[in-house]
């Protein structure tokens, strides 16, 4: 099989859907596989937020798998939602949540999500998607830039209140 | 942010060669594209071939293959084998002999830095390919 077939074949195998209740345990253990803490509590208030009110501006999609991926429950997530003025800016798709799970990375999944979210926000009338990443996680920023997305208009700033 | 001529070269050479990574390229027709000398160009793809991003094929229609990973090497990967990132010449060790107006100065460029590094690490040369393509997708529209 070409290198070409066999990953349209994975991405065959990959469904995007909104997330259920039945998806939350998943996703918590995503979550703490990937970060090494588990914040139950965090995912049920994001589940209650955005996987049931304001669903036309906010979305909450899993990646699950068909064939050979369908021994795992789920692949990945990302979260994301419209935000108007914030710090001055126009309207706004961001994505502030994003995991792939590890042992099935360089198969699509993490592509998938992003486009799926893409559209979603295109369809919602958004012109510009943002995310912020952390400058030591070299993983998920080259990924973001892989998808296109290069530095926006703003800087992160923060003060440590210790001092 | 100024990078250096070899540095440059690396970057458009491997760019040239991961486009068709089956194709073989001799030096000369890339010095010619980016008009500069061949002697100058060999050297960095001497650099290159030992950090094993390129390799050489001699004989007649020989020249440089690709024969990295292009999703896995980023620009900081290739940018270090020329020069040293980083503007600074404050290190941890000058820095407490520092006045407070020279550390927090050091503060600043370290800010820069380091933001200049994630940048270039976080790019691969897969990433550059698919921005061209972009490029090549607005200008046809």
């Amino acid at each position: 099989m070409s290198k070409q077939t066999a990953a349209t074949s994975q991405n065959n195998q990959i469904n995007i859907r909104r997330v259920t209740e039945a998806d939350l345990g998943h996703v918590v253990e995503l979550d703490e596989r990937v970060t090494g803490i588990c914040k139950p509590d965090y995912w049920n208030d994001i589940f209650e937020r955005y996987a049931k009110r304001r669903v036309h501006e906010r979305f909450f999609l899993v990646a699950e798998g068909a064939g050979e991926l369908s021994e795992l429950p789920l692949l990945g997530y990302i979260v994301g939602e419209v935000r108007i003025w914030e710090f001055g800016s126009e309207p706004c798709g961001w994505v502030f949540a994003f995991s792939v799970e590890p042992g099935t990375r360089q198969q699509g999944i993490g592509e998938r999500l992003f486009e799926a979210i893409s559209k979603e926000f295109k369809q919602a009338g958004i012109a510009t998607m943002r995310t912020m990443v952390p400058r030591q996680n070299q993983l998920h920023m080259a990924f973001f830039r892989s998808e296109g997305m290069v530095a926006g208009p703003y800087i992160q700033l923060e003060k440590s209140l210790d001092e | 942010m100024k990078l250096q001529v070899s540095s440059r070269l690396a970057i458009f050479a491997l760019i040239e060669l991961a486009t068709e990574p089956e194709r073989q390229i001799s030096v000369s027709d890339i010095g010619k594209k980016y008009d500069v000398s061949s002697h100058h160009l060999a050297k960095v793809m001497h650099t290159l071939g030992r950090a094993g991003l390129v390799r050489s094929i001699r004989g007649v229609g020989g020249g440089y293959s690709f024969s990295g990973n292009a999703k896995r090497t980023t620009l900081l990967d290739v940018i270090e084998l020329f020069e040293e990132t980083g503007a600074s010449d404050c290190t941890p060790e000058n820095a407490e002999s520092a006045t407070s107006a020279e550390w927090a100065l050091c503060q600043v460029l370290f800010e820069i830095d380091d933001i200049a590094r994630a940048t270039l690490g976080s790019i691969t040369l897969s990433t550059m390919l698919k921005q061209m393509a972009r490029r090549t997708v607005v200008e046809k529209t």
